[in-house]
């Protein structure tokens, strides 16, 4: 990635605390980051560091407490159809099928250019074949694709992914990750990608905000420089990884 | 308790045992309900039999009874009474308290404030309306019809309004991302994420209405099923015309039951059944 | 739109000013009652004709107070759960044991569930003159009645629930090798207990509809008997409609007691799993579970 593409979001201050009985809870504090046109940003930290919460603010779902979110100089304060939230694969609609589910942002389009689109992006995440299937008639994977492709059928800039692998198996979560790599590749968004996986921020991110442990802060942003597709056996790979392991404070053994 | 008789409806059978074949299963899901109310009949036979009762019927003395009815023309004519009353209270219950029960699962605070009303107003029988009913509408339909709109009315306002309220927040996250407008919300997100539970909420509904439709006209018409199990006593000691009517009134029930139940395996409902 | 919007696990936004917000928060639930009480009141004061003799929330008040004095209250109330105690209790001894026979049983479930099935819809009330010609008018015929009315639900919630015990679990006790009268009380039990407390609770609330309905014919007290009675001797429409309050007041507290089982710990968590989320808490969130109700 260029270091002089344009600044998509910028994250500015932000501070969040929650009150529940009485009591302040601070989840954010202080998190400054920009994120560039195009770029794969991936938040890491541990459960309960408040990952969410700042996907959540950034997506524009939870007010902050204090500072600012501005995408494109225009500051966030609704969901925007022009950024997609995606959640784990419990977000596709039970009721719709895979393509209810991949048109449902599309449905303001002339009839047949919405089969187009759905049949393009049915294609892009390999699901031919299954068109008319329900969601309990699919995989946990084939799920999670459906939802991918849902967001990216509306064409949005911005993709927010948050845990989105996390319930898969451990294979398909492989799989995923390099078709989210191939479809991030074709398509070119500006993905924040939230997870507590380090081997996932490694093999997906060109630069990995490794966050604290509540209230959460950022510790360090780690720029990769990595070209894909990555070796995870180069000495390079493995000791991005290792850094970050450390970083969070983990002997990298067993 | 052997093992090999440890089953469940849906396809959660024991690992060892091979699984029957879908002819067997079938034959015996008929055959063995069959058989035993082919038992319970001939007990029931004997039993009046062997006691000379002179006032509880033998079966075949309640089948006489019914072809006695068909025959007058009572029959089909109590049983239309019965069902056009119960269609109207439903369906006026179904028209108020669908919307109702949605706009209160949506706005937790007026929930909040009409739940106790609700709460208070359920448990009182609705045959406990009925000296109510006959002041404000005397002894007409419209007072049975009150009377079964009361009964399946909060009950559907109930099943709405659970269903709105557990809709996952996950689903109407995803529809505002998609820039859905309030209205468009409902119709494409909430509405069909609350439908399998709402539905069962209508089925339960239509059941109690059954229910006290027959219970209403014991009291408060001179027409219908109801009607007919208690004339058929106070006029004569007809015991063979009121078990006539009690079969008839269950087995309409059960097929009301079931048509309702056809409606919640529809594909795109089905989803929130737990079937497969 | 009052809705916020929940996403995944964040706790909601922040309440400033609590004191006062918790102080109205409490305040809206009576709103709701005062409001009907107010509606009940003008529309009765407005309307004409035969809603004359209706009578107006003051004069429920008397008549309950007089029903207090005269003794007569507490005698119909005790009438009335008398009879809903017993036929309930009946229903219970009954129809649980019979019910996880026929849910552990597949053949016999498949032979007896379609019959429990066509007698369920038949309101119990609709049993009143079999009811008398078996037991003659009073109490027996009025328990009875109570009892067939709570007696199918429970049956029916007792087999579905030993039905939907996960395989995994039966197996799991026979792994230890559990026989089969452990595996009832060790597995099967704890199991569909979070359900049959459901169905405890809905039957309970149907026993109370019967009773009051089976008072209406079958009986001289009661507080069924009681609005009957006040109508057809003089009238007396305050007598009515505080039998009705009475109804009412009665039902909840019953239904407040089963749902304070259903917050015990071991069977809480059979309600996110069991009722798809159901919130306890919430206007007598039972649509799913009230499976057949009342006269």
């Amino acid at each position: 990635m260029t270091g002089n593409a344009e600044v998509k979001v910028r994250i500015q201050d932000l501070s969040k605390a929650f009150h529940t009985n009485g009591h302040e809870i601070r989840v954010l504090e202080h998190i400054d980051l920009d994120v560039r046109e195009g770029e794969l940003v991936c938040i890491l930290g541990p459960s309960g560091c408040g990952k969410s919460t700042l996907l959540n603010i950034v997506g524009g779902f939870l007010p902050a407490s204090s500072g600012d979110v501005a995408i494109d100089g225009l500051p966030v304060r609704r969901p925007d159809p022009r950024r997609i939230f995606v959640f784990q694969e419990r977000g596709v609609f039970p009721w719709l099928t895979v393509e209810g589910n991949i048109g449902f942002g599309i449905s303001g389009l002339p009839a047949t250019e919405r089969a187009a689109r759905i049949a393009h992006y049915v294609r892009l995440v390999g699901l031919e074949g299954f068109e008319n299937a329900y969601p309990q008639e699919l995989s946990g994977g084939m799920k999670q694709r459906v939802e991918v492709a849902r967001a990216l059928a509306v064409n949005p800039d911005v993709l927010y992914l948050d845990e989105p692998f996390g319930a898969l198996d451990s294979i398909t979560r492989l799989v995923m990750r390099s078709e989210l790599l191939r479809i991030w590749q074709t398509e070119r968004k500006t993905i924040l990608f939230v997870t507590h996986d380090i081997e996932e921020s490694c093999q997906l991110a060109d630069r990995i905000v490794v966050l604290s442990a509540r209230p959460g802060s950022i510790r360090r942003v780690v720029e990769v420089d990595l070209p894909h597709p990555r070796d995870l056996s180069s000495p390079r790979y493995l000791a991005l990884r290792d850094s970050i392991l450390e970083e969070i404070g983990l002997a990298h053994r067993i | 308790m052997t093992d090999g008789n440890r089953k469940s409806e849906i396809g959660n059978r024991d690992e060892g045992a091979p699984p029957l074949p879908v002819g067997p299963r079938l034959v015996e899901s008929i055959l063995l309900p069959v058989g035993t109310a082919a038992v319970l009949i001939a007990f029931w036979h004997a039993a009046v039999r062997l006691s000379h009762t002179d006032v509880f019927p033998s079966p075949l003395s309640v089948l006489r009874g019914v072809g006695e009815l068909a025959r007058k023309g009572v029959l089909a004519r109590y049983i239309a009474d019965s069902l056009l009353r119960v269609g109207a209270g439903y369906s006026l219950a179904l028209v108020l308290g669908i919307p109702l029960g949605i706009a209160l699962g949506w706005y937790s605070t007026a929930a909040r404030a009409v739940n106790p009303v609700i709460q208070l107003l359920r448990p009182i029988s609705p045959l406990a309306w009925i000296p109510v009913a006959i002041v404000l509408f005397g002894v007409t339909n419209v007072a049975a019809i009150f009377l079964i709109f009361l009964a399946s009315f909060f009950t559907i306002v109930v099943a709405a309004m659970n269903g709105v309220r557990n809709v996952p927040g996950m689903y109407l996250a995803a529809g505002r991302n998609f820039g859905l407008s309030v209205p468009a919300l409902f119709s494409r997100v909430i509405f069909p994420a609350a439908l399998p539970r709402v539905l069962t909420g209508l089925r339960v509904a239509l059941g109690v209405a059954w229910l006290v439709v027959v219970a209403a006209e014991m009291i408060a018409v001179n027409s219908g099923l109801g009607y007919l199990v208690i004339d058929s006593r106070n006029a004569g000691k007809r015991y063979d015309l009121v078990i006539a009517a009690m079969l008839l009134i269950g087995l309409i029930g059960l097929v009301l039951n079931t048509l309702v139940r056809q409606v919640e395996r529809l594909r795109a409902v089905r989803w929130g059944f737990n079937a497969p | 739109m009052a809705r916020p919007a929940p996403i995944d696990s964040p706790p909601p936004h922040g309440r400033p000013a609590r004191s006062s917000r918790s102080l109205v928060r409490a305040l809206v639930p009576l709103s709701g009652i005062a409001v009907l009480i107010l509606v009940w009141d003008v529309a009765l004061s407005l309307g004409g004709g035969r809603s004359q003799l209706l009578p107006r929330p003051f004069a429920v008040v008397r008549a309950i107070a007089e029903l207090a004095q005269k003794g007569f209250l507490l005698k119909h109330v005790v009438a009335s759960l008398f009879r809903v105690t017993w036929g309930y209790v009946a229903a219970v001894i009954v129809g649980i044991p019979l019910g996880v026979v026929l849910g552990w049983y597949r053949r016999g479930g498949m032979a007896i569930a379609p019959i429990l099935e066509i007698l369920r819809p038949i309101s119990p009330l609709a049993w009143i003159p079999v009811a008398i010609l078996w037991f003659g008018v009073g109490d027996v015929s009025a328990v009875f009645i109570i009892f067939l009315g709570s007696l199918f639900p429970l049956t029916l919630t007792a087999m579905n629930a030993v039905r939907g015990v996960e395989v995994v679990h039966v197996n799991a006790g026979r792994n230890f090798g559990l026989r089969a009268p452990e595996l009832l009380r060790r597995v099967i039990y704890p199991a569909i207990l979070p359900q049959l407390i459901v169905g405890l609770r809905l039957s309970l609330g149907i026993a109370w509809l019967v009773v009051v309905a089976a008072e209406m014919i079958a009986v001289s007290s009661g507080l069924g008997f009681l609005i009957i009675d006040a109508r057809n001797a003089g009238n007396r429409y305050d007598l009515v409609v505080a039998g009705m309050v009475l109804i009412g007041v009665i039902g909840i507290a019953l239904d407040a007691i089963m749902r304070s089982l259903e917050r015990s710990k071991a069977v809480a968590w059979g309600y996110t799993t069991i009722l798809e989320g159901e919130q306890p808490d919430v206007a007598g969130g039972d649509a799913a579970g009230r499976a057949a109700v009342l006269p």
